[in-house]
């Protein structure tokens, strides 16, 4: 039963947060490259005034699989590195929580780009 | 003068004649896709805390993640990604997917203008922005805790 | 005071002697399909790039029409073309291809109508005897160029418009048979301070009603002089805001009135708004007008597509979008 609903918060919260970006799409006519910044930035303040991790107990994959996860890592690395290495922490914290989606990303994105060519649209 | 007040007049009229998008149709599809993706990374994350159950929390979303890139950015170049994203706006627009389609799709675009100025130069279109604020942001969180942390 | 040219009421008048038109396979499934010279299978047109493939259409569209007018490239004086990339690549990439002189001229989608009308000039001057027009657009190149890649998965503004892939040509003669050119009127640029790039047909409404307002004024015609009164690429907003326009300045625009770009697609292909692109008009143009006035069942045509001179650039600077709008007329 913990499972379903383990699940079912997933499936809602995943929903909710995606169609609040629909929302901002349909009022704002913004585009996706600022989609994304917005959500990211909620992610980092979430993750800084310490509201994320109890959203993300009960929410899973919901909070982490939106772009407001890879926000949180960055801000949870940035105060892990600066408790462990001080100032120096500032700088490196951020990019080493987040290396191995960013890593994954531009190099999926240049092997697919070696093999693929784009597609005209229907 | 006249021509401010004209064109103001003009771009009121444009705007209550521009037609709407649906709301309900649209929110729901965004809905139903997001949490479709949020359900499949809660299955993946869930499998890799099974299959090793010796890993933090944290590598296990981290690991999560990787395999939702590569899966997004594999749609991106079989050209399926884009009609998902027609049917979902932005239900696979804001999920990591959402991420991965924008840095590979541009890759793919500009294949044609070489590897280095095209694929390399161009990948950071639109997830440039992502990458910048995300920098910018974590080194002023740092900053202020850093600041705290000093008291 | 000097008073201003701004319609040619052209003397010697000009005749199109040959037409010709190319589209991509999405533009052979609409309305238009039955009427289009040649439907091309796929949108690469057997090339590796859509750049290639849009200049690859130019140059067979230029080559249909020379053949078409049974004329061989040495008949040509000069040819005037255009298109919607930077630098107009694809229509001086094509004319390299051929030995005759080249004007390069940009009008965004109302590119057809300005080389007809520089073209009718010329010819009417008599220092030309064939000049040929030549303008093609094509969705890919485009949508790369003043949009998204490809790939991205984002959904399109209902306002938003499809850039037509094809392209047409046409040669303006003083010998041979053919409709004839009347008269044209170039436009002045005009801005209402639209600035949104996903609402052409907004944008470019108030520079039809310009240009249709001085060619009624300057060849005292009424909107029921013409058996076809056609704008470019309006789409379905902007030519509901031009008849409102229109409306507002007591001239009304009946059952006579269409726009190229929302006709140019069915229901189902899901274009929301139409057609738009320099390749638009030309394919609608020297296709279905041309075979229409012909057969006689148009008498006059009045075609006026629009154009939006905006680019990537001066949209992401905040500017507002200006638009032009050229008007040629032709009579069987």
């Amino acid at each position: 039963m913990d499972i379903f609903l383990d699940y079912l918060w997933a499936f809602l919260i995943g929903g909710a947060v995606c169609m609040i970006g629909e929302l901002l799409i349909i009022t704002t006519n913004i585009t996706s490259a600022r989609i994304l910044v917005i959500f990211e930035l909620t992610g980092v303040f979430l993750q800084a005034i310490g509201v994320f991790d109890y959203i993300s107990d009960f929410a899973g994959a919901g909070i982490n699989v939106p772009i407001i996860g890879f926000g949180a890592s960055l801000a949870r690395g940035v105060i892990g590195a600066v408790e462990t290495n001080g100032l120096l922490g500032i700088f490196t914290g951020g990019f080493t929580a987040t290396a191995g989606g960013i890593a994954a990303a531009i190099f999926f994105a240049f092997i697919f780009a070696l093999i693929f060519k784009s597609h005209t649209k229907k | 003068m006249e021509d401010a007040k004209r064109n103001e007049q003009y771009n009121r009229y444009v705007s209550a004649k521009i037609p709407k998008t649906k709301w309900w149709p649209s929110l729901f599809n965004s809905f139903l896709v997001g949490g479709v993706i949020c359900l499949i990374g809660q299955g993946i994350d869930d499998l890799i805390m099974l299959a090793f159950p010796e890993i933090s929390q944290q590598s296990s979303w981290a690991y999560t993640l990787i395999i939702l890139i590569f899966i997004a950015s594999l749609l991106t170049g079989i050209g399926v990604y884009d009609q998902i994203g027609k049917f979902a706006g932005g239900g696979s627009i804001v999920p990591i997917t959402g991420f991965s389609n924008s840095i590979t799709s541009p890759s793919i675009e500009f294949k044609s203008e070489g590897i280095v100025y095209g694929i390399c130069v161009k990948m950071f279109t639109i997830a440039g922005p992502v990458i910048v604020f995300g920098i910018v942001s974590s080194v002023a969180v740092g900053f202020i805790y850093w600041i705290i942390s000093l008291f | 005071m000097k008073k201003r040219v701004q319609t040619i009421i052209l003397k010697r008048q000009p005749k199109i002697i040959g037409s010709y038109s190319i589209v991509g396979p999405k533009e052979g499934q609409g309305n238009f399909g039955a009427y289009f010279d040649y439907v091309m299978k796929n949108d690469c047109f057997g090339e590796d790039t859509f750049e290639k493939a849009e200049r690859k259409m130019m140059e067979s569209a230029l080559t249909g029409v020379i053949q078409k007018a049974k004329l061989s490239p040495k008949d040509i004086d000069i040819m005037i073309g255009g298109d919607l990339l930077n630098q107009i690549i694809s229509s001086s990439y094509a004319a390299r291809a051929f030995e005759f002189p080249f004007i390069g001229v940009y009008g965004a989608c109302s590119t057809m109508a300005e080389s007809m009308a520089v073209a009718s000039v010329l010819v009417d001057g008599g220092y030309c005897e064939n000049v040929v027009c030549c303008t093609g657009s094509h969705f890919s190149t485009a949508e790369r160029q003043y949009r998204f890649p490809l790939e991205l998965g984002n959904q399109r503004p209902p306002t938003s418009q499809w850039t037509v892939t094809g392209a047409g040509s046409s040669i303006i003669s003083l010998n041979g048979e053919g409709p004839r050119v009347t008269s044209v009127t170039f436009g002045k640029v005009v801005d209402w301070g639209v600035n949104d790039v996903n609402d052409m047909g907004a944008a470019m409404a108030p520079a039809a009603r310009d240009t249709m307002l001085n060619h009624f004024k300057n060849t005292k015609t009424k909107p029921e002089d013409y058996d076809l009164i056609i704008t470019g690429d309006l789409g379905k907003l902007g030519s509901e805001i031009l008849i409102d326009l229109m409306d507002e300045e007591g001239i009304t625009l009946g059952v006579n009135y269409g726009d190229c770009g929302q006709m140019y697609y069915r229901r189902e292909q899901k274009t929301l708004c139409g057609g738009s692109g320099a390749g638009c008009c030309a394919t609608v143009f020297n296709s279905y007008i041309m075979k229409k006035l012909k057969e006689g069942q148009y008498k006059k045509v009045l075609f006026m597509p629009t154009g939006a001179l905006l680019s990537t650039t001066s949209s992401q600077q905040g500017e507002t979008v200006p638009a032009v709008c050229h008007a040629v007329v032709i009579e069987a």
